[in-house]
């Protein structure tokens, strides 16, 4: 009896750490999947399709987020200082239009154009590519190296409404810590951000 | 005595009564800093203080805002407290939270939380918490229940609540 009860145990404790990892996304040190999107130019896009890079700048952002909007100069700057470095921005948009007509793949053209986004701005319109790093928020980055390993996961920096106070700026710190061939530290940071917006399931 | 004499006053007393509830304005209290938030982290005695964490440009939070405004008249006993804590940025408090507040009739307290360095505060609501709004967090005693996400409707906030509050003070339906 003692022994069923043993092995009742030591089932339920290999499911719970089976089950433990997985559905949540991206965690660093993970190797990051390949995913193909299509970008406000109307080409699709495969993040493999990049060559010669060192690594990504990979941006959960979108139109409406008052916080997305706050960051997006950041993300615009981030583009240009790195992605001659090797790490370019690419900016994803992870929300249901359903949800959110503002975030229509229509407006992301409009947006992009209006503030000369110097790099790919994607439609994640099956939305899940977004379930697979584990983005919850906008914005959210991860920073992947040449190999597609997840390195950082985070915020931009740490002062959301003036860029001139933030006194960490942990995307570039990261990068900066990868381009000199070290890991970075910190690799995780959490901040404010919108929620992803998906459709609520239809009830049945 | 005569009552022409006092007739006066009644429309008099109307005015003041209608006059201050148009007047009557939602006061916010601005913490800086989460050292100061977390001063309300630890209700005396068995109050039950439920903490929202919101923002007028979250659609979701707002969705689930009238939720909490109803739990907080129904249970009207001063050992629940709701806090809605939001975090619309101080430079938004005149122009766009007071004015949201007082169009959508919020009367349970509300507190502005400006501080900005969220990589070092969120940790401290929750180990789990990534930052996406909304998050709501139920503390009584040393005992805190954390809930990610909007709830769907009243009921699921109430249920939410009811392990703390719900044996004492059930309130009649």
């Amino acid at each position: 009896m003692k022994s069923i009860v043993y092995s009742v145990l030591l089932l339920a404790v290999a499911f719970s750490l089976f089950s433990g990892t997985g559905p949540n996304g991206y965690i660093v040190g993970d190797k990051a999947l390949d995913f193909t999107l299509k970008n406000v130019d109307g080409n699709m896009f495969a993040l493999s399709s990049m060559k010669h890079v060192k690594g990504y700048i990979v941006v959960f952002t979108c139109n409406h987020c008052p916080y997305a909007q706050l960051y997006e100069q950041r993300i615009i700057d981030l583009n240009k200082k790195y992605k001659s470095k090797g790490f370019p921005v690419i900016a994803i948009n992870p929300n249901s239009p359903e949800v959110v007509p503002e975030d229509s793949f229509g407006e992301m053209q409009v947006r992009a154009k209006a503030k000369k986004y110097t790099f790919p701005y994607l439609f994640d319109e099956a939305q899940t590519v977004f379930p697979q790093f584990g983005a919850t928020r906008t914005p959210h980055v991860f920073v992947l190296d040449s190999s597609r390993i997840v390195r950082y996961i985070g915020a931009i920096d740490n002062n959301p409404e003036s860029p001139e106070e933030a006194s960490e700026h942990f995307v570039e710190s990261a990068v900066n810590a990868l381009l000199r061939g070290e890991f970075p530290t910190p690799d995780f940071t959490v901040a404010i951000g919108c929620p992803i917006k998906v459709p609520k399931k239809k009830k049945p | 005595m005569r009552p022409s004499r006092y007739c006066f006053l009644f429309p008099f007393l109307l005015f003041l009564l209608s006059a201050s509830r148009f007047f009557a304005q939602q006061t916010v209290i601005v913490y800086d800093s989460i050292a100061q938030l977390e001063t309300r982290f630890h209700p005396e005695g068995n109050t039950t203080i439920i903490i929202n964490f919101w923002a007028t440009w979250c659609a979701p939070c707002v969705q689930e805002l009238p939720y909490f405004e109803q739990l907080h008249e129904r249970y009207t006993t001063p050992n629940v407290k709701v806090l809605l804590v939001s975090l619309d940025f101080k430079t938004q408090l005149q122009k766009r939270l007071l004015p949201f507040l007082k169009n959508n009739n919020i009367t349970a307290e509300v507190a502005l939380f400006a501080d900005q360095n969220a990589n070092y505060w969120i940790p401290k609501i929750h180990a789990s918490w990534d930052g996406a709004l909304p998050v709501t967090l139920v503390l009584q005693g040393t005992t805190r229940s954390f809930h990610q996400g909007e709830f769907e409707n009243y009921e699921d906030l109430e249920s939410f609540v009811t392990p703390f509050i719900g044996a004492l003070y059930a309130p009649k339906r």
